[in-house]
């Protein structure tokens, strides 16, 4: 038999440090699509919270606790990560190794995603538990705010290296004015 | 240009994808007949003033959007998710 030997997304390019800019890998062991039936939306999220303890969040909020998280991902779309059993309610689909997460932190953060992000991520109006789909450069990735001055990206695990670039690039111009 | 998306709030235009004539929300029925169906898959109008098109938040949420949009002004009065306007 075969030994396979798992590589995180990000195996080769995190952590890394710019300036006051650090970028670390997020690893979740599990990540399900949850996608409720036409009219399911009310019973997926509350089997969702006797089974982990969360519901389903609003468009543009995550909320997550020790157990769990549910980040809202798209048009009657969430990510969650935690094994979840949800027959008759929703579409589920493991995506565990779909997706490269990247937390970046430090001061002047949001200086650096301003040069790539379309959307306004200052504290005043993307707050603690935000999510937005949007883009980064060309790419399209969901943000979600988890500090002060952190943030997370998500992308498609194919994307991983052109999104640590693009960040590290927009740090380092940052860091040299 | 910015439309409002439903879900996501004002967004810049480069994140969406632009469909055209917001048609498909008076699909004729199956039996309608020839000319229904003729005019459903052909005919346009090409009006100037107010229009109602459907947008794809593509590189945002991915939800169809029905824009109601004038296009001597440029202005957009309504947007609305095209998955309540159909129900």
């Amino acid at each position: 038999m075969v030994k396979l030997l798992s590589r995180s997304p990000c195996a080769d390019l995190l952590p890394c440090t710019v300036g006051t800019i650090t970028m670390s890998e997020v690893l979740l062991d599990r990540v399900m699509s949850v996608a409720p039936f036409a009219g399911q939306a009310k019973p997926t999220s509350a089997a969702l919270k006797d089974q982990i303890g969360l519901g389903l969040s609003a468009p543009g909020r995550a909320v997550s606790n020790r157990r769990a998280r549910v980040v809202w991902a798209g048009q009657r779309m969430w990510l969650v990560a935690a094994d979840v059993s949800l027959d008759g309610l929703a579409a589920v689909t493991d995506q565990s190794d779909a997706w490269a997460i990247l937390r970046i932190e430090g001061e002047g953060v949001e200086d650096v995603l301003a040069r790539l992000v379309p959307i306004d991520l200052r504290a005043s109006t993307f707050k603690g538990g935000h999510t937005a789909r949007t883009m980064l450069g060309h790419m399209s990735v969901g943000i979600t705010r988890v500090g002060a001055q952190a943030f997370e990206f998500m992308a498609m695990r194919s994307m991983a290296a052109t999104l640590v670039h693009d960040l590290q690039v927009a740090a380092e111009n940052i860091a040299a004015r | 240009m910015r439309i409002t998306c439903p879900n996501c709030g004002e967004r810049d235009r480069r994140e969406f994808y632009y469909q055209g004539d917001a048609l498909a929300l008076t699909r004729p029925a199956p039996d309608a007949g020839p000319h229904a169906w003729d005019d459903y898959l052909h005919n346009r109008d090409n009006p100037a003033g107010d229009t109602q098109d459907l947008w794809f938040h593509e590189a945002g949420c991915g939800a169809w959007i029905v824009v109601n949009r004038n296009t001597v002004t440029h202005a957009i009065d309504d947007t609305r998710l095209a998955a309540t306007v159909k129900r």
